[in-house]
């Protein structure tokens, strides 16, 4: 979230597409329904299915899943169209005037230089023109053909309110009430926050379903100010926290990379980061990218990291690929490369796609440890669960550990939550029987690795050995340690650059915040974004005064957000070129002649004089990008692409199958079911009443949504011969699974380039283990491929069959 | 163990005892069931009310599961049947249930999903009250609640024949009718109700009947201002007003809210019951005509199981030899 | 619906007379006990403030215990929204309600338990067997796999023939001492929920 729940209150327009905040945030949709209440906002649900969201929205358009882009490419169409533009702020905030190299072209769905066998472009002509002085050229008048402004101008104009219907099914004059509402808010004094979640990631361009709303928002002038923003819902309550610690196979925590095979050395590796500004007088922060690495190194490895030794830069692993994602990792056990597996508090037989290949890969392990407070399919992917989990339990090989965990009550640390709060909680429950906190067991695991290496060495112990263990007590680490770590520390004395005489932090004090971080190894610092969170003032994260000056709805004081407290992303935006508040009912931080001040910290240098620095310092351009260069693998600007399961042809580009750019393994394309076979749309989802694959074991939610089904129209449900409470089965290329049938006017079949779509809707929250009955989840079903960015799988579009059967599954 | 003691424990201190706000007790009854000579209450209490904003609802079942952790019932694992209610009606164990309606409006060709939390009304003139032939089974308290006290009920069912909103349960192992509570225990001590506390977004509230009403105008005010020009307040009459009220977009049709009657009325069968009198009027025409007749009456299923009418006619038999 | 009730009245209008109360056995005097609320059941428990596990809101709850936690026999009894905290305002949704349910799930895991190749049953095993055969099968795997160069002779140190997902429900805390296990050993195929 570039904004918080609480400020969602302050909106004028909420669009939830791309997620069903009702359903899934109940507690954090409340802020609509403040909106709403309060300040008389309104509410559009986007959606394949009228959901618990749309049951209270002001206006509901369907749409097929997996289209979203050509709906939000028309929005923009719309806004240009009828010069629905916050014009000062796209000017200003936003690389609108730049000029692109004359080289960047696109044609029938494609940009310049793809290379269909490697599924890959050429991007060396995705960027700006730039002068002799190093800086990118512009024109403010926005007459130049090569600007950013026309290029988008002519991109977006095939999608026509009349396209929009055709590719998406959203009747044309739905379409165009969502378009009038939303082109409202290009006002400086009306603003419209997008909240989203994983109706929008789990699609093959699912990063470019994100960046086209975000595109949008830029147009109107809705980012960095109250109420407005792209706001990311996200699933778990420290999916936030666990995505800032890097705990992805390509991060480095706060948003750093891990080297590649190409980046032999330290000074390889920071050639090409630590981004000199495009722009005169911008700040580009990444230019600290450094100080940042350095620092983590320090926290890492201690005094082994070192400058003689490049910081231990080779105590890191590098990648020969550019991630070994989840679903690389399952594609290489499936082909018999992996042979352990450790799952901490993840289901992946459920959570990953396509059951089957994911059962034959476990299979083909020879040992698998799960830690988690409660049972999981996964640990027991072994067990005959007759239809349910129909396995050759003898023939499989794999050693399973399964440790128990304690859970939430048990345990003391912080969560992320989307708003970048981060939340210090406390123990209140004793573990059952021996049931371990997770720090204890990775602990003893690290430990007894350890221990073996020094008695036996081994492969390149050094970082082993070298990893740094300053707990009192080495078998487990406290969460007070472990926080005063990801804050950071002062390793020697940190000197006033302004005056080496003065200390500003002392040897082994906390950092007050990431300002203070070093690149000569004498800060140490687990986190960089994180920086702040735990100071010589105590533990912030535990701070709950939950007072909000002027109702202004950002509680500066309670807890901690990342970074330095800042509770809206980008907040500098709130305010025009000369530091005045757009809407002065809505004013974050104002320049008051020789600061900003105001309700939030800073987006920005305090002091950096409003017409000289631009509100976006992550970029070199101090600007948004309206135009992406190369940052995104389908291209600079987003195209409609059809999943790769379609029930009809991409009608802008019929030749190509899905995202031209997403990585398919063999099998997997082979495993691809068409329209011919599987003309039924299935999209997955969550229910209120349950949370993933964890309420199933408890007795509660397993009463109030006991048993797995599929959601179908009447009209389907009139041509299959099904009525509400059948049983029916549902099968795609890879599998098939039988669930009751719920019979709704909630979905309704979409017209799409003439041919009538049915939407087949399947919940996620079955199994085998629990209180709840045994089900299935829509991963026996769903396609092995993910977004091109991201590789997060498919789960949003794919297609299926369905018939009436006889009876309930066997197990 | 590491780390076991909160850090904050001035932020963490142990609960306190029930505060004297609001206790409630035999003194604080206007009414008791089957019984003719209650003393006056000793006070008044100021009246309560719970207001359920259905056009803000959205069939979470948050009210569901938090009434369920408050009153330690345990409903069971049921089956799926087409629907999205679970359990699939109100029982001995789930005191409300959101109701699930798929309408289309005739005026505008879009469909609404109506979600109505559903649960005992606590009618200003209980029809369960009037029916209770068990003295002090059934008390209404002068702030409005209508609880039920179970160490003496017998388990008839009368009280779901005397409800116009069809609402209490007959235990099948301990024999005894529950509902909703109103969370008297909660409200004795200060606090809203389970679900109204839980509600994530504020569409049940709770608090004065007085407070309720106006906030409920200016819920009807904005409704109106969107279009729903029939909004307004579910406050029956018919029942003398209610301490569980409705925002409803339609309020003209309240019907289309899962069958939510438009114009309830304690049957008239209750007011001939006259105290104790009226176990004789139902064992002289026997329960199973009194269920047909009833079912004419408010024109729901009835939902009074056999076993149930078995076992008060057997009641009745033992009162009689 | 008149004819009914007409109908209705008139037989039941039948029955009034017939016998008396005292048939019953329950008249008013035999009704004894004196209506009451049910005594409130937070009354002396223990209060900390935690935060729901489940989605990213992160909803404030208040867990109330009996028993003490430094002895180890702290039992949460209750748990419900916490009124101070600014986003949830002590509301929670249908789990986050239902979560001292979650704690004390029948299926909770108390044991290690270990499924040995081709068996059908998970086994109990001590901490420290499990432990101990979890890090020997490790490290004998790393030792065996670790890429140290690759073919052009760069250093890349890299382990990927054993991953590891990790879990987004956990603490920064716990997710940093992750960290540092992984990547330390050179892990490479490591993930969490994020990617799903």
């Amino acid at each position: 979230m570039t904004n918080a729940w609480t400020d969602i209150k302050n909106t004028d327009l909420v669009v939830i597409m791309g997620g069903n905040a009702a359903e899934a945030h109940p507690c954090g949709f409340k802020w609509v329904t403040e909106a709403k209440a309060n300040r008389g906002a309104k509410l559009i649900v986007v959606d394949p299915r009228y959901t618990r969201s749309a049951s209270v929205a002001d206006f509901y358009a369907p749409i097929r899943q997996g289209t979203d882009i050509a709906f939000l490419l028309g929005l923009i169409n719309y806004c240009i169209l009828n010069d629905k533009i916050q014009w000062d702020y796209a000017k200003a905030y936003t690389n609108i005037s730049y000029l692109v190299k004359d080289g960047f072209a696109y044609k029938d769905g494609l940009f310049t230089g793809y290379d269909p066998v490697k599924r890959d472009y050429d991007k060396s002509t995705w960027d700006y023109q730039v002068g002799p002085d190093g800086y990118v050229l512009a024109d403010e008048t926005l007459q130049h053909p090569r600007c950013v402004w026309n290029l988008l101008k002519e991109h977006v104009s095939i999608y026509t309110p009349e396209m929009v219907e055709r590719i998406c099914g959203t009747p044309k004059e739905k379409f165009l009430k969502v378009a009038s509402m939303i082109a409202e808010t290009s006002s400086k004094t009306k603003t419209m926050t997008s909240m989203y979640a994983l109706g929008w990631t789990q699609h093959s361009k699912g990063s470019q379903n994100i960046r086209t709303m975000a595109m949008l928002q830029l147009l109107l002038g809705n980012i960095g100010v109250r109420g407005g923003g792209m706001n990311a819902l996200r699933g778990h309550s420290n999916i936030q926290g666990l995505t800032d610690i890097g705990l992805m196979s390509n991060l480095i925590p706060g948003y750093l990379n891990l080297a590649t095979d190409k980046e032999k050395d330290f000074a390889t590796y920071m050639s090409t980061r630590g981004f000199k500004p495009l722009r005169p007088t911008q700040m580009s922060y990444w230019q600290n990218y450094k100080k940042f690495f350095v620092s983590f190194q320090k926290a890492m490895f201690g005094d082994a990291a070192k400058p003689e030794n490049d910081f231990a830069y080779d105590y890191l692993p590098k990648l020969d690929v550019p991630s070994y994602d989840m679903l690389r990792m399952f594609e290489l056990m499936h082909n018999g490369k992996i042979n352990g597996y450790i799952c901490q508090g993840f289901n992946p037989l459920l959570a990953a796609p396509n059951r089957k290949k994911l059962t034959e890969a476990f299979s083909k392990l020879k040992f698998m440890v799960t830690m988690d407070p409660l049972e999981t399919e996964t640990s027991r992917f072994w067990e005959n669960h007759g239809e349910h989990n129909d396995v050759d339990t003898a023939s499989i090989q794999t050693e399973v550990y399964q440790l128990p965990t304690t859970c939430f009550a048990e345990e003391e640390g912080a969560l992320v939550n989307s708003g970048r709060w981060l939340q210090w909680h406390w123990a209140g429950g004793s573990p059952p029987g021996e049931a371990k906190h997770d720090t204890w067991i990775m602990a003893q695991i690290f430990l007894r690795m350890k221990k073996l290496y020094q008695a036996e060495g081994g492969a390149f112990p050094d970082p082993i050995m070298n990893l740094t263990w300053n707990y009192h007590d080495a078998n487990e680490p406290e969460p007070e340690e472990l926080a005063k770590e990801l804050n950071g520390y002062a390793v020697a004395d940190v000197k006033d650059p302004a005056d080496a005489t003065k200390t500003l932090v002392a040897a082994g004090k906390q950092l007050s915040g990431f300002g203070q971080l070093q690149d000569d190894g004498s800060t140490a610092c687990g986190c960089w974004i994180y920086s702040g969170c735990f100071t010589e003032a105590g533990n912030i994260m535990a701070k709950r005064d939950n007072s909000d000056p002027e109702d202004v709805g950002l509680f500066p004081k309670w807890a901690f957000s990342w970074p330095a407290n800042r509770r809206i992303l980008y907040n500098r935006a709130s305010a025009d070129i000369t530091g005045k508040a757009w809407d002065p009912s809505r004013k974050i931080i104002e320049w008051d002649g020789a600061k900003w001040a105001g309700y939030d910290v800073p987006d920005i240098a305090p002091t950096a004089k409003p017409d000289v620095v631009g509100p976006f310092i992550m970029n070199p351009e101090g600007t948004a990008r309206l135009f992406a260069r190369g940052t995104m693998r389908e291209g600079p600007f987003p195209v409609h692409y059809e999943p790769f399961e379609a029930p009809i042809k991409n009608v802008i580009a019929p030749g190509i199958r899905g995202n031209p750019v997403v990585r398919v393994f063999k099998d997997d394309a082979e495993q691809f079911g068409n329209s011919d076979e599987f003309p039924l749309a299935a999209t997955s989802y969550r229910l209120t009443e349950h949370f993933h694959y964890w309420t199933k074991h408890n007795r509660v939610n397993a009463a109030l949504q006991p048993e797995f089904f599929v959601e179908i129209s009447y009209e389907l449900a009139d041509e299959k011969g099904v009525k509400a409470g059948d049983w029916v089965r549902v099968w795609s290329k890879r599998g098939s699974i039988k669930a009751k049938a719920v019979v709704t006017r909630r979905i309704r079949p979409l017209i799409c380039d003439g041919k009538k779509v049915h939407v087949v809707g399947i919940p996620l929250h079955w199994g085998f283990t629990g209180a709840a009955r045994k089900g299935f989840g829509p991963n026996t079903l769903t396609p092995f491929v993910g977004d091109a960015n991201s590789d997060t799988p498919e789960f949003k579009a794919w297609l299926v069959n369905l018939e009436k059967t006889d009876g309930p599954a066997v197990s | 163990m590491a780390y076991v003691t909160p850090h904050t424990a001035s932020a963490n201190p142990p609960t306190k005892g029930p505060a004297a706000v609001g206790d409630m007790n035999e003194g604080d009854l206007i009414r008791r069931s089957a019984t003719s000579n209650l003393p006056a209450p000793t006070r008044q209490l100021e009246p309560v009310a719970k207001l359920i904003d259905v056009s803000k609802c959205i069939g979470c079942k948050a009210c569901q599961s938090a009434c369920i952790e408050w009153n330690d019932t345990k409903p069971g694992v049921e089956h799926n049947v087409g629907v999205y209610e679970n359990p699939h009606d109100l029982t001995p164990d789930m005191y409300t249930l959101m109701r699930f309606s798929e309408w289309i409006n005739p005026e505008t060709d879009n469909l609404e999903w109506l979600i109505r939390k559903d649960g005992c009304m606590h009618c200003a003139d209980p029809g369960c009250l009037k029916a209770c032939p068990a003295p002090g089974a059934i008390v209404q308290y002068s702030n409005g609640i209508v609880d039920f006290v179970h160490e003496n009920c017998i388990g008839c069912g009368y009280c779901v024949k005397g409800c116009p909103f069809n609402i209490p349960r007959i235990s099948k192992d301990e024999h005894k009718a529950h509902k909703c509570t109103l969370c008297s225990d909660r409200v004795a001590v200060g606090q809203g109700p389970a679900c109204a506390k839980a509600c994530p977004t504020h569409a049940i509230m709770f608090g004065t009947k007085e407070d309720m009403k106006k906030h409920a105008a200016g819920r009807i005010a904005d409704l109106k201002a969107r279009g729903y020009s029939n909004a307004g307040l579910y406050d029956p009459q018919g029942v003398g007003g209610t301490h569980v009220m409705y925002v409803l977009h339609h309020n003209d049709k309240p019907n289309i809210y899962s069958n939510l009657p438009a114009d309830p009325k304690i049957s008239p069968i209750v007011n001939v019951w006259k105290g104790a009198t009226k176990v004789v009027g139902l064992a002289a025409i026997g329960l199973a005509a009194a269920a047909g007749v009833l079912h004419g009456i408010f024109g729901n299923p009835n939902r009074v199981h056999e076993e149930e009418e078995a076992q008060a006619e057997q009641l009745v038999d033992r009162g009689v030899h | 619906m008149q004819i009914s009730r007409r109908g209705f009245i008139k037989v039941a209008g039948v029955g009034v007379a017939v016998t008396t109360v005292g048939a019953f056995g329950f008249g008013e005097a035999e009704a004894a006990v004196v209506a009451h609320v049910r005594p409130f059941k937070l009354a002396n428990t223990m209060e900390t403030r935690n935060t729901c596990p489940y989605c990213s809101v992160a909803c404030g709850i208040i867990m109330y215990s009996k028993g003490d936690l430094k002895k180890g026999d702290a039992t949460i009894t209750h748990i419900e929204g916490d009124a101070d905290h600014p986003t949830n305002r002590g509301t929670l949704c249908p789990k986050g309600a239902a979560l001292k349910d979650f704690i004390h799930s029948e299926t909770r895991l108390k044991y290690p338990m270990v499924r040995k190749p081709g068996s059908n049953k998970f086994e109990r095993v001590s901490w420290d067997t499990a432990l101990d055969r979890i890090a020997r099968l490790m490290k004998d795997d790393r030792d065996k796999n670790f890429v140290a160069k690759n073919a052009d002779g760069v250093t890349v140190n890299r382990w990927t023939s054993t991953g590891m997902l990790a879990a987004s429900a956990t603490t920064n805390e716990t997710a940093w001492l992750t960290y540092k296990v992984a990547r330390s050993l050179g892990l490479l195929g490591f993930d969490n929920q994020a990617r799903v």
